[in-house]
């Protein structure tokens, strides 16, 4: 750590640790009610499960991708953060706002909460990863602006690297993006048209800059590549992104009431979404085999070039599976997509949280890594929670395929829940899969704890 | 990559590509404005429908259902359930929830009047004409 500033970085990585656990613990209980459907029943229905199953993993991520920012400006910058208070007392309004709507959801009825908060007023709760009560999403703005306030500020004063601008660009397009979850319209054509412009454009479009540059710094730090070659690749690997990811929003364009033609714009540009996921696989190879030095933390590099495989794989691969429109005519809404879903999510962004808190975690705790022994604990979180996601992964991609024969392919088609039952096998071996990658993350927490012996930072 | 191949031109193809197509996007969301009224009917735009749709937000439906494929898929597909199952049997099935069948999934109970399940059941059916380009293929949804 070269800025004493850069320590505000450590509550956020901690909070985003902490509401992961909470994440997973809300996907096992899922997982669970899609074979045992009254568990849990009436006190936690599956809806309410879900919303605090993916409000935490988007607001962990967010945490992450702050806790990083507020870590990474300063030093790129070469300049102390603009306000470290400012930064604090943002970490605390936005994780009890976290809390306090998570809490609503589970211990208040949905429509009685949107009635407390103003949804009567401007609606805009219950859509999907929208359900946030109408206070908390203004509440994110605020908390979005001040925070890329003190950053911008931070950048002005210092140096300007590719890195920290396209990490800025990355932010400000979440903020500006999230502005569409204002907009709820009547018309439920339009309605899902912008809510699209939100969700699509954060998750294959301006998070990709974050990611990139999340992957960037740690490659530059941990390889000692030299700069113009690392942000040479990272301008390319995001320029692919939006090339392909900005009109490859017409991948959700194919059914929802929206002219025919999206079929081909969303199949031409998406179909090419995979290649900027690929280049980083590629990329964060390269920089490792070229590396000029042997950085003592071994598991942040682990964790990067896993980075690059599993976004690679989940976002890319298994993207391109269903997102042609021929073939999404039938996958559309499955269990294909949520196979999708789990991995994409995993293998970019998660991955890459981890990737950044692996880094840097050790430097905010006064040390340049962590002991050989702390290292091989959190080497094996990462491959218990890896393999167990690619094992949660195939297993819905096998219920989805059955799903789709059984439901819209075959002859006779057969009703959704006749279905579900037939495949309750594999939703079974998706939870168990699940209780793995929980012990993944258990694994993964005790490195934090395991101690032995450590170098201080002599850099 | 090559030493020709500079990073101030990867940047530019960044700025420039990432432009080019934003562009092109609201071009095309222009031309999708344009086409829409004749595709989602929204002549047909009820103050009914308007308050279903608001009952269907409130009540976190699509937290376990998909509507026209996007939700969660832990209960069926509903942008087709009028045709499939008629008006009738839709408000029926609401009013009955849950139904407490041992390990089966579990609707909650609502309460909701006849005139909010009136109004759902419009949403519904707007929903249900809506031009989808014969998605979903078949009427399992």
């Amino acid at each position: 750590m070269q800025y004493k500033s850069q320590a505000v970085a450590k509550p956020y990585f901690i909070a985003a640790i902490g509401l992961f656990v909470g994440q997973i613990l809300f996907g096992l209980i899922m997982g669970l009610q899609y074979v045992v459907g009254d568990f849990l029943f009436p006190e936690i229905p599956f809806n309410v499960a879900r919303m605090v199953h993916t409000n935490l993993l988007i607001v962990w991520l967010l945490f992450g991708f702050m806790g990083a920012a507020y870590y990474i400006i300063p030093e790129e910058s070469e300049t102390e953060l603009f306000s470290p208070k400012l930064a604090l007392i943002l970490f605390w309004i936005f994780l009890a706002a976290g809390v306090l709507t998570i809490l609503g959801y589970l211990l208040v009825p949905y429509a009685t909460l949107a009635a407390m908060t103003g949804n009567n007023i401007l609606p805009t709760m219950g859509r999907e990863f929208l359900e946030q009560p109408l206070i908390t999403k203004l509440g994110i703005v605020v908390v979005a602006l001040a925070f890329l306030f003190n950053l911008t500020m931070t950048m002005l004063k210092g140096r300007k690297t590719s890195i920290s601008l396209v990490l800025m660009l990355g932010l400000w397009g979440l903020a500006v993006f999230f502005l569409f979850s204002f907009y709820d319209p009547a018309n439920l054509v339009l309605d899902k048209f912008y809510w699209w412009w939100v969700v699509h454009m954060w998750v294959e479009g301006v998070w990709e800059l974050i990611l990139g540059a999340l992957l960037s710094f740690v490659l530059i730090k941990v390889t000692g590549v030299d700069r113009e070659v690392i942000e040479k690749w990272l301008y390319v690997i995001v320029a692919m992104s939006l090339i392909t990811g900005i009109i490859g929003t017409g991948h959700h364009y194919y059914w929802i009431g929206t002219p025919a033609y999206w079929q081909w714009w969303g199949s031409i540009f998406s179909a090419m979404e995979p290649i900027p996921f690929f280049m980083m696989t590629v990329f964060a190879f390269n920089m490792v085999n070229r590396r000029r030095r042997d950085h003592p933390n071994k598991v942040a590099t682990l964790w990067a070039l896993g980075t690059g495989v599993m976004a690679f794989l989940g976002a890319g691969v298994w993207g391109f599976l269903h997102t042609l429109a021929p073939i999404n005519y039938y996958t559309h809404g499955t269990q294909i997509t949520a196979a999708h879903g789990h991995l994409a999510f995993y293998g970019a962004y998660v991955m890459v949280v981890l990737t950044m808190i692996s880094y840097a975690m050790p430097l905010l705790r006064g040390r340049i890594a962590n002991s050989n022994k702390s290292q091989v604990t959190e080497m094996w979180g990462f491959w218990l929670m890896t393999i167990a996601m690619v094992f949660i992964t195939l297993f819905l991609t096998a219920a989805g395929i059955l799903q789709v024969y059984l439901q819209r392919v075959s002859d006779t088609p057969l009703p959704f829940m006749v279905v579900q039952q037939k495949i309750a096998l594999f939703y079974w071996l998706r939870e168990a899969a699940g209780v793995i990658f929980f012990a993944g993350l258990v694994t993964y927490l005790a490195s934090f704890f395991v101690k032995g012996e450590t170098k201080a930072i002599t850099a | 990559m090559s030493q020709t191949f500079t990073k101030s031109m990867a940047r530019n193809i960044f700025y420039g590509g990432s432009v080019f197509f934003f562009l092109l996007f609201l071009a095309l969301t222009f031309d999708t404005s344009q086409a829409l009224p004749k595709r989602d009917h929204r002549e047909n735009l009820t103050p009914a429908v308007v308050r279903g749709k608001h009952i269907w937000e409130t009540r976190d439906c699509i937290g376990c259902h998909t509507i026209l494929g996007e939700g969660a898929y832990f209960a069926p597909e509903l942008g087709d359930v009028y045709k499939r199952r008629g008006p009738a049997f839709i408000k029926a099935w609401i009013k009955s929830q849950p139904t407490h069948v041992a390990g089966r999934r579990q609707m909650p109970q609502f309460h909701l009047t006849d005139r909010q399940l009136d109004d759902l059941v419009a949403f519904l059916k707007w929903t249900s004409e809506i031009n989808t380009n014969n998605w979903p293929p078949n009427i399992q949804g």
